[in-house]
């Protein structure tokens, strides 16, 4: 089937099967992989993309559910060649060891942060409390956040 | 790599296509709201289907928490995350929020719908046991027209539903009625997880007195189960510590728990006399304004 969607803003069109998902299709077919794809249960929360400004877990949403939505990963946060404060706020304080939650963990924050901007340390906990950092950097990440929000 | 095996994907534009769609290609076919169970079982070979049938371009149409004199009703397309924010079902319902606090995280809460959570009839499902302490119904559309089946008759068993192979739910309805309040409470091995044994309860008071209350577990048997017993034993009393231990009573003698990683039958039970003591006591202190 052909599917189409804006991705980071641009718009592509490409010819998938029903049942391959948003995760795979960013990475294998569109290259972007700074998505993640971890333990494919929708319970860590690498694959974390926006589907229409909201964050969803792109290992359990099928590309072609996608179609005619906004989707947005984490190669979509920089803005004209200028890091999104939550970026900034990753390197200020340390926020990844691996690096492999990042991706997931930036598009989670900065989603809360458009809601939220000056959100609470519990408030970060809670909007992160479905993802995984494997080198339980936590403290970190939450600091990052922190930053994040008051660079801005 | 973990991918459900072949299936042609078609969109609904409409309740009625959607019927349509599935009146025509039978039991190979299968609706997908949020995804968050379907997909996992399709992942694991729990289930195969030829055709899914995506249903989340009915959410204007489906998405609605509506309160009119005498009840709410809300659509199955309605969002975890919608359920949780409502202010109105906070004012009415506060059992939604407790229990949607404790639903899976905030990212699956994103996708997670109502119609999605009753439909995949888990036992163990939170939203099914609030509906089942609310005495909902659930309104079934089909090629013919809509039928109403109170919550008691729409679980069939374990992972199986009142609705027809050409049917779908569109809306479960909730009696509104004054003087009531509500609780939910769950315990769970980690954050996010589904319940070792979760609880509510709803109660109506009038001069001091319960005129109803009701009770609805999950994951301590084959349904997320109310409980008339209690609501039997509680109705015209005043309510004291000593009738939660009581209805707790009822609750632990009543529900049928098997041992599992969970936890044993013994602490389930054990569980399921806590959490309705304590639902019960939060939502009388609630309405008596002290909570
Ligand atoms: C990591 C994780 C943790 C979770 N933790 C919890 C938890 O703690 N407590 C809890 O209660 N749940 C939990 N869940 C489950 C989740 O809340 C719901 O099961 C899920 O959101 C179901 O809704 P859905 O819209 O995704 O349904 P889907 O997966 O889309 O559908 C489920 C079933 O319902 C059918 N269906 C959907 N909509 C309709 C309709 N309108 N009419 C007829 N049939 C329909 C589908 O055909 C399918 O058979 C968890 C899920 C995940 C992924
Ligand atoms: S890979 Fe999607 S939640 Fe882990
Ligand atoms: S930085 Fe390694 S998993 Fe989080």
């Amino acid at each position: 089937m052909k599917v189409t969607m804006t991705v980071n803003g641009e718009e592509v069109t490409a010819e998938i099967e029903g049942r391959l998902l948003l995760v795979h299709f960013l990475r294998d077919q569109l290259g972007l992989t700074g998505t993640h794809w971890g333990c494919d249960t929708s319970n860590c929360g690498t694959c974390v993309v926006w589907l229409d400004r909201e964050p969803v877990k792109s290992c359990t949403v099928l590309a072609a559910m996608a179609g005619g939505h906004d989707v947005r990963t984490v190669e979509g946060l920089e803005q004209g060649g200028e890091l999104d404060p939550v970026q900034k706020g990753f390197i200020a304080c340390h926020g990844l060891q691996c690096g492999f939650c990042t991706p997931g963990m930036m598009m989670t924050a900065r989603a809360l942060l458009d809601k939220n901007p000056d959100p609470s340390e519990g408030e970060i906990r809670e909007a992160i409390s479905g993802q995984i950092c494997r080198c339980t950097g936590y403290a970190t990440i939450v600091r990052s956040i922190r930053w994040a929000a008051s660079a801005s | 790599m973990q991918v459900p095996g072949q299936f042609e994907y078609e969109r609904a534009t409409s309740v009625e296509h959607a019927i349509g769609l599935l009146d025509r290609l039978g039991d190979t076919a299968r609706l997908v709201a949020g995804g968050h169970s379907l997909l996992p079982m399709m992942k694991l070979r729990l289930a195969n289907f030829d055709y899914l049938i995506d249903i989340n371009d009915l959410h204007a149409e489906l998405g609605h928490i509506t309160v009119e004199p005498g009840r709410i009703r809300i659509g199955a397309m309605t969002r975890h995350r919608e359920l949780l924010e409502s202010p109105d079902l906070r004012q009415h319902f506060p059992i939604f929020a407790d229990a949607e606090r404790v639903i899976a995280d905030p990212v699956v809460r994103n996708r997670g719908t109502l119609g999605g959570s009753l439909c995949q009839a888990d036992p163990s499902e939170d939203l099914s046991a609030v509906c089942t302490t609310l005495g909902a119904s659930c309104v079934i559309r089909g090629l013919d027209g809509e039928r109403v089946v109170p919550m008691e008759d729409f679980h069939r068993g374990p992972y199986e539903t009142a609705v027809g192979d050409a049917e779908m739910l569109t809306e479960v309805h909730f009696p509104l009625r004054p003087g009531g309040s509500s609780a939910y409470e769950k315990v769970e091995r980690r954050a996010g997880d589904w319940a070792v044994v979760s609880a509510g309860a709803a109660v109506w008071l009038q001069n001091g007195v319960m005129t109803d209350a009701r009770v609805g577990l999950a994951a301590v048997g084959p349904d997320t189960a109310g409980l008339p017993e209690i609501s039997q034993a509680l109705r015209g009393r005043e309510p004291s510590e000593a009738l939660y231990e009581e209805a707790g009573d009822i609750a632990a003698r009543s529900c049928d728990p098997a041992t599992d990683t969970r936890g044993s039958a013994d602490y389930k039970r054990h569980l399921a006399k806590e959490l309705t003591r304590r639902t019960l006591r939060k939502a009388v202190r609630r309405l008596e304004g002290r909570a």
